[in-house]
């Protein structure tokens, strides 16, 4: 339905080449935030490796004489801290161990995390149930109680604490690797590789450690990050080795020094915290780079401006000769690198009062984007181009100022012009029951009292063949069938008596029989209101059975127009033949129009 | 309804018993010098034995555990190897102090991180871009370090607030509320920055949805949709964010309250770890995994009634 542009990408784009893979690197590296976390990550390590060669005193050597020295004072860089040690040279060997303790947290949770959750997202069953039990219970854990109580057991050192602390950081590996493994366990390229007779292992070796590779890597560098901040806040609670020169330990002796010196604190606090946030932001990163989500280059805001009921009075019914005229309608979406991406361009048409038009074309060929675009529903992402759309004389979008007329578009949704969705389930709030979702516009856009909204939303159920209103409106979207809610749905657009209806494929997600049905009611509803209605379809049954006239469109231009009988009986353009040739499986396209649908009422129909 | 309350309540007393059963093993093979510890080097070696029996450490394992468990069942968790104090009593004169900290810097949070990540989320564009790296940035540094930070600032360098100490509410609110307002500045920065992130994406989430373009279409004030239709969809998101915020926080405060010296919760279990003092430990570990389990019984209530779809599973 919609395009796919329109979307938030969610999971981690699979990079499947080499080519692809340097290309996340360069991505990351264009990240300025990115290129110093990894600047800043190098550094640290290098400190941790080469840190005691390049150490210019003795970590350990206390020198009681320049005790608290200041920065630069006696050759030390940093100064000394409260026994004559040399801060530089404590901050350099620290790096090491602190480097370390992340590493065997990050480790110890991939290595529980990891196999536990191929396991549990690839064969489920019990070991999935008790496995996700554990995850939940580690996961409400307050960590570092549980890391007191196992220093208080077994000890304080930096290993038990580290291996503690990557067993509660486990869960996030572990779901993050099931809910992975769940979503490509049943894709067919494991399915062929599993009848091609792959065994397990190297099914999960090739197809989905590949899958789960780079959420993992993220998930890692942000455990890390954690790890270390963890690792130092117990070693400033005392609970590390007092001996060893780390961060934390020189954190807890600058914190105990606050008052007479506190840059003592200050260089073990700068450098965890740099560490540990440089972690972080490689984490997201890396994401982003994964991602590479076209950034959208000039996002409107959602106007908070509610239309006024008077307003909409102003908007007089013009004496224009057609309902709704589309003039050169262009629409695109504004792409990272400058440029725009069209999606329907130069399309031209008109509706008059009470007539039916088809829009017709496969996916992607630009027709909801122009429903739409009349409805100034358009997603955030994108702007109109170019052209004009005028409602009854009224000036939707003109080739001015593209997006001038909002506000006036925003006081005739809900009250000339309605819209019926493709998708029934997901188009009903489904935290709200449906008489509630029926009533609310009732009152707030037509000005009915609670009472008389209540009426006529009952009324307006009857209308749409549904037997039992009362049931109806007090059920939740879950709770009725996809038929019954795309009556709902078409109940709420027309409960404002629009002059103009758009329908995005209103029968295309129900099933056959319950299709006739709505279209039945459709046809029925549209004769009776005397709407003129926009018919988008794939289906050129339906523009047979209920269309006037008909556009189609490929890669969002209009290829041809015109009558429905002239067109469907002898189509111009090639596409158009192609087209209705596919839909009507090599029988004569006139078929569809010789066996007239029976005209039957909807009320009298039983819902479903 | 009826019966998933009871169920999670099931699920919450099997978590209770596993963790403080796990706990008490593991503090099991701990406690073998503490008697030693607790008399000084001066005690002979009759004395340390004497200790011993009196502390109930020279029986086995499981009948250990079993009397303790009894014990705990009837409401009595011991008193304190070191002071003799109940440990009900002393957790019970700490709970007020950290849990102040706690709530207040859950509801700051709530309210904080909501009016960003909503923010973020419907406007987009710079506003968004900048909300995410200031969150990112808050959110990657320590929260001790935020801590020393402010300490150092305000407390030492300022002297706006008290560097340390904790005054009760009964001895004036303007000092209460001075002793904890750094407390919990230094909690509450990175816990809103991390939920700001994940309300925007919960917003951004329920903007795309279908509904909310029809109910756009319906002539709804955007206002209208925002606040009843598209909030109400991101809350079970953001109510478990903040949850689990809570729940890092109780961990958290051990630090905040070594760093500000708050005599609260956190500061009780970081002395008894210290020591070695068993009873107070179980009792501190006991009390946090019970209100872990009830802060999860009543995120699920409230995500049963904003979602009536949560109800019926």
């Amino acid at each position: 339905m919609t395009e796919t542009l329109a979307e938030e990408p969610r999971a981690p784009i699979e990079t499947p080449d080499q080519a692809a893979r340097s290309g996340v690197f360069m991505r990351l590296l264009k990240n300025p935030l990115g290129l110093v976390a990894l600047i800043i990550l190098v550094i640290v390590i290098l400190a941790g490796i080469f840190g005691p060669l390049l150490a210019p005193f003795d970590p350990t050597r206390a020198d009681l004489v320049n005790a608290l020295t200041g920065p630069g004072a006696a050759g030390h860089l940093l100064g000394t801290d409260s026994a004559g040690r040399d801060v530089f040279s404590r901050l350099l060997v620290g790096a090491q161990s602190t480097l370390l303790a992340a590493a065997l947290a990050a480790s110890v949770a991939l290595v529980v995390g990891l196999p536990s959750g191929l396991m549990a997202g690839y064969f489920g069953g019990w070991f999935d149930s008790v496995a996700s039990w554990c995850t939940n219970v580690l996961m409400s854990l307050p960590a570092i109680i549980i890391l007191l109580a196992a220093s208080a057991a077994l000890g304080r050192s930096v290993w038990i604490s580290m291996t503690v602390f990557g067993l509660l950081m486990s869960p996030g590996i572990f779901r993050l690797t099931r809910t992975s493994v769940q979503a490509v366990r049943n894709e067919l390229y494991v399915d062929a590789a599993r009848v091609a007779g792959l065994s397990t292992g190297s099914i999960i070796g090739r197809h989905i450690l590949f899958v789960v590779r780079a959420p993992l890597i993220i998930q890692t560098s942000i455990v890390s990050g954690i790890a270390i901040a963890i690792q130092a806040a117990l070693e400033f609670l005392g609970l590390g080795d007092p001996l060893t020169p780390t961060w934390g330990v020189m954190l807890n002796e600058g914190f105990i020094n606050i008052y007479s010196s506190p840059i003592l604190a200050f260089w073990p606090g700068v450098a965890i915290s740099l560490t540990v946030g440089s972690f972080v932001v490689l984490g997201n990163a890396l994401r982003d780079a994964l991602e590479d989500s076209p950034k959208v280059k000039r996002a409107k805001p959602i106007k908070l401006t509610p239309p006024k009921t008077e307003q909409i009075q102003t908007v007089m019914r013009g004496e224009s000769k057609h309902l709704l005229t589309v003039d050169r309608l262009g629409v695109g979406y504004p792409q990272e690198g400058g440029g725009t991406k069209t999606v329907v361009s130069d399309v031209s048409f008109h509706l008059d009062r009470g007539e039916v038009l088809g829009i017709v074309g496969e996916s992607g060929s630009g027709k909801s984007q122009t429903a739409f675009s009349i409805l100034g529903l358009l997603p955030a992402e994108a702007e109109i181009t170019g052209g004009s759309i005028t409602f009854d004389g009224v000036a939707l979008v003109s080739a001015s100022g593209h997006r001038l007329s909002q506000g006036r578009l925003a006081r005739l949704r809900g009250s000339r012009i309605a819209y019926i969705p493709q998708e029934p389930m997901s188009n009903l709030d489904p935290n709200f029951t449906i008489g509630y979702q029926l009533v609310r516009p009732l009152v707030k856009v037509l000005g009915l009292s609670k009472a008389d909204a209540r009426k006529r939303a009952l009324e307006l159920l009857t209308i749409v063949g549904i037997t039992n209103p009362q049931l109806t409106f007090d059920a939740y979207p879950h709770e009725v069938s996809g038929g019954m809610a795309q009556r709902v749905l078409i109940a709420g657009a027309v409960s404002c008596n629009p002059d103009l209806l758009i329908a995005d494929e209103p029968t295309t997600a129900l099933d056959v029989t319950v299709q006739a049905e709505v279209l039945d009611l459709l046809r029925d509803l549209q004769e009776r209101l005397n709407m003129g209605v926009v018919m988008v379809t794939h289906n050129f049954g339906i523009v047979a059975d209920l269309c006037d006239r008909v556009v189609v469109m490929q890669n969002g231009r209009v290829v041809e127009s015109g009558d429905v009988r002239t067109l469907l009986h002898n189509p111009q353009d090639v596409y158009t033949q192609t087209l209705l040739s596919a839909m009507l499986e090599g029988k004569t396209p006139m078929t569809m129009l010789t066996v007239a649908t029976p005209d039957t009422t909807p009320t009298a129909k039983v819902g479903l | 309804m009826v019966s998933f309350i009871f169920r999670r309540l099931i699920s919450g007393v099997v978590v209770l018993f596993v963790v403080s059963t796990l706990t008490f093993f593991m503090l099991y093979f701990s406690a073998t010098s503490v008697a030693r510890n607790i008399l000084g080097d001066t005690a002979t070696q009759a004395q340390v034995h004497l200790k011993e029996v009196e502390l109930g450490l020279d029986q086995p394992l499981f009948s250990r555990y079993f009397n303790w468990l009894g014990s705990v069942l009837q409401g009595d968790f011991g008193v304190s190897w070191f002071t003799s104090q109940p440990v009900v009593d002393s957790i019970l004169g700490r709970l007020p102090t950290t849990l102040s900290i706690v709530l207040a810097t859950i509801v700051i949070a709530a309210v904080l991180a909501t009016l960003f990540g909503v923010t973020a989320a419907v406007r987009r564009g710079w506003v968004d871009r900048l909300l995410q790296i200031v969150s990112i940035g808050a959110s990657a540094v320590p929260q001790f370090v935020v801590a020393i930070v402010l300490v150092t600032v305000f407390a030492i360098g300022l002297r706006w607030f008290p560097a340390t100490g904790y005054v009760q509410l009964s001895d004036g609110f303007g000092g209460w509320a001075a002793s904890i307002t750094l407390p919990i500045i230094a909690l509450a920065i990175g816990t809103v920055a991390s939920t700001a992130q994940q309300v925007r994406s919960a917003v951004i989430n329920v903007l795309s949805r279908d509904y909310v373009r029809t109910l756009r279409s319906r002539g709804l004030a955007p206002r209208e949709i925002l606040f009843r239709h598209v909030l109400r969809g991101a809350a079970p998101a953001g109510l478990t964010v903040l949850s689990l915020q809570f729940i890092g926080m109780l961990g958290g405060v051990v630090v905040i309250e070594q760093i500000f010296a708050l005599p609260g919760l956190g500061f009780l279990a970081l002395q008894s770890t210290t020591q070695g003092d068993m009873p107070v430990l179980m009792g501190v570990v006991v009390y946090i995994v019970i209100i872990v389990v009830v802060v999860n019984l009543l995120v699920d209530l409230a995500v049963g009634w904003l979602n009536p779809k949560a109800r019926v599973s």
